[in-house]
């Protein structure tokens, strides 16, 4: 059984037995290589293995969808990246991708089609609601998060950018957890400020830090736990977080996390 | 002698339609400074949003206080001009209200409706200015409002209460002269200008006869005066809200424009083959955008669009904690150079070789580098303007043609170049997460 739970295949091995996966995980640069997201990485395989699903990743073969680089004016970097991306993909006949990162969700599913990548994107959080509405993952009612405070902080490049604002919301409510919105949610959801690059580097001069402002704002609901959706989310709203000396009582933690911490997986 | 107020009358039109013809000339050169369109997508989704967007006011209702008052001001403006059609014929043809005989009580009902409009316009306009000088909403009040688009937007307030007030206090006059019977048409009871009746009735016959004139002219000359004025102000979102609605970019907002001049390279660099298609551009054109010509035409009509509103900008993350950027500032800069450029042509002078561009004199790196690309702003539009695109463009210009991007973008950029990730990680410790499962 465990073994099962940890079972984890790259699409090259499963080519070398003639197979395709239904769906390839596309595990992204902060799920591969950030120590906090790679937690995230591993508890959407240990939901994949749970349902029985048919995935695999690109492992070694996954370089950047290169949005930083395109965000940052740089598109000859980003073309060169998607086109490297779109030629081994197409190369092992990939129909399906499912990401935990919006960044590489956005990029891919929007800009990769008119360099000749064609596939049907999802985020893990539609992935996570689909299981959960089809039965396949079935919650049990008064669960560890019973009646505790949830808030759920919108990612601009699922909610804003692709109109993903109900997914995040229904998977947090199989929980049975108690959600609270903050003030500014959903269409007007304020920007964690890692977006467009920011994420690699440090901000303009200002008079406070963007994820500060929006660490208060999540404090300030009472939740103890900040559910988020994206990686550069979670950093910067774990950075705001302790830089409000908060970070023993309020927990930052992806959707993935809570559902496979639900399940005891 | 007879025909002295409709030779007048034409005298004015045609003035007015002189001037403002120009205007719209210089206008449609402004916007022909950028590079043709492009659309794609369905007509009818455009049309879509023209209808509920623009006709419809969607997204103004997302603040409730501002859009219902605005849509007082906005619906009046709509139906009164209807009357503005009697006022031209009356004016040409040296008639007094030619409809009120063939309408009849129709006509009453008409014009009380017109009346009950324009009041609502002028209580509109009056909020408007309290809430713009005296509860001093903070989006009326940041760096770019300056002198000139504070007194702009002011301007527009009052000149739109001094039309109303001419139009009710010229029905209230003709009311008190029809029952003194001077020969003036009969209306019926106006129901809102008749409340100001007792203002007027000790007035004698003379001086009546000419407040209902004043406010005739007053009325007209104020429409025409203001249609030109509106060209010059932020105004003109009147009318260019209709074709920035229609061609607003359908894709969900996180697709970026693709380049293809550069996907051309990439696939030649890979030795993919180019598509047919694919033809090099005429004319070697600039990565990005530096001045108004790299910048499509639909983004300068979108400048022109822009009524200075400020939504975008007070829920831009960026400018909520103080850094420079604002997308409003973008989008008034953008308008600014590219009247700027089209005033240098006329005159003979260089236009774009002036010395100056839009990135470097009006915008400045420091505000593009601000932006974190969450569509805030985009969102917050009432009338579907993208500023985010103008600084998506101007950061290629920076990053392709200058190499001018911060450090740490230029680092970042080497990582993705030779770790295939932003950090600087062995490439072959990419699948080392998968580790912690074999544990």
């Amino acid at each position: 059984m465990m073994e099962e739970r940890n079972k984890i295949q790259t699409v090259a091995e499963l080519s070398a037995k003639g197979k395709t996966p239904e769906i390839l995980f596309w595990v992204g640069c902060a799920g591969s290589f950030d120590d906090r997201y790679k937690r995230v990485t591993v508890a959407l395989v240990k939901i994949l293995n749970a349902v029985g699903m048919d995935f695999a990743v690109l492992g070694p073969e996954e370089t950047c969808t290169g949005d930083p680089a395109r965000r940052a004016g740089n598109e000859f970097l980003f073309q060169m990246q998607a086109m490297n991306n779109i030629q081994v993909m197409n190369g092992y006949n990939i129909k399906k991708i499912v990401t935990a990162c919006p960044h590489c969700f956005n990029i891919i599913k929007n800009e990769y089609p008119e360099l000749g990548g064609n596939y049907e994107v999802i985020h893990h959080s539609q992935l996570i609601q689909e299981l959960i509405n089809s039965g396949k993952i079935v919650m049990n009612e008064g669960g560890a998060f019973k009646g505790r405070k949830i808030t759920y902080h919108d990612s601009c490049y699922l909610g804003r950018a692709n109109d993903v604002y109900v997914a995040p919301r229904e998977v947090l409510q199989t929980l049975d957890a108690d959600l609270v919105e903050m003030k500014r949610c959903r269409t007007t959801g304020l920007c964690c400020g890692a977006g467009g690059a920011q994420m690699f580097k440090e901000p303009e001069k200002g008079k406070k830090d963007i994820n500060v402002e929006r660490a208060e704002e999540a404090i300030e609901t009472g939740a103890k736990t900040i559910a988020v959706a994206c990686p550069f989310c979670m950093t910067m709203m774990s950075d705001g977080v302790k830089a409000k000396n908060k970070e023993t009582e309020v927990m930052v933690k992806d959707l993935a996390e809570l559902i496979a911490e639900a399940q005891g997986l | 002698m007879e025909y002295l107020s409709q030779i007048a009358f034409l005298a004015t039109l045609l003035v007015a339609g002189y001037f403002l013809s120009k205007r719209i000339l210089f206008i449609r050169d402004s916007i022909r400074l950028g590079k043709p369109m492009e659309t794609s997508g369905s007509t009818g989704d455009r049309w879509k949003n023209v209808f509920l967007i623009a006709f419809g006011q969607k997204k103004m209702f997302k603040r409730f206080i501002p859009a219902i008052f605005h849509f007082f001001i906005y619906f009046g403006f709509l139906v009164i001009n209807l009357e503005v059609l009697e006022f031209v014929i009356d004016g040409l043809a040296g008639t007094h209200r030619i409809f009120a005989p063939y309408l009849g009580s129709v006509y009453s009902l008409a014009i009380s409706f017109f009346e009950l409009l324009a009041l609502l316009v002028l209580i509109a306009c009056v909020i408007f200015l309290i809430r713009r000088n005296f509860l001093k909403v903070p989006r009326f009040w940041s760096a770019e409002m300056t002198k000139w688009p504070r007194l702009d937007g002011n301007l527009i307030l009052v000149i739109e209460i001094m039309l109303m007030a001419a139009i009710l206090k010229m029905n209230a006059a003709d009311q008190i002269l029809q029952a003194r019977g001077e020969h003036y048409t009969a209306t019926g009871t106006l129901y809102i200008s008749s409340l100001l009746i007792p203002l007027f009735e000790n007035f004698s016959t003379e001086l009546l006869i000419l407040v209902e004139r004043i406010g005739w002219w007053f009325h007209i000359i104020g429409i025409l005066g203001f249609s030109i004025y509106i060209t010059y102000s932020k105004h003109l979102h009147i009318f260019m809200a209709f074709p920035n609605t229609y061609f607003a970019k359908l894709e969900p907002k996180g697709h970026i424009n693709n380049m293809p001049v550069v996907t051309r390279e990439v696939k030649s660099m890979l030795g993919l083959p180019a598509e047919q298609t694919e033809q090099p551009p005429s004319v070697p054109g600039r990565f990005g955008a530096k001045d108004i010509n790299d910048l499509s035409r639909h983004h300068l009509m979108a400048a022109y669009a822009c009524t200075e509103c400020g939504r975008c900008t007070s829920e831009c993350p960026a400018n909520l904690t103080g850094k420079k950027l604002s997308p409003r500032k973008i989008m008034m800069d953008t308008r600014d150079r590219m009247e700027e450029v089209n005033r240098n042509l006329r005159k003979g002078n260089k236009g774009l070789d002036d010395g100056k561009s839009l990135l470097g004199d009006y915008v400045t790196k420091e505000e593009i580098n601000a932006c974190t690309s969450c569509n805030a702003c985009v969102e917050a539009c009432p009338v579907m303007i993208n500023p985010l695109e103008i600084i998506l463009e101007m950061r290629r210009y920076v990053a392709m043609e200058e190499s001018g991007s911060p450090a740490s973008w230029n680092s970042m950029f080497q990582n993705i170049e030779t770790s295939f990730a932003p950090w600087k990680f062995a490439p072959s410790d990419r699948f080392n997460w998968a580790n912690e499962l074999k544990k």
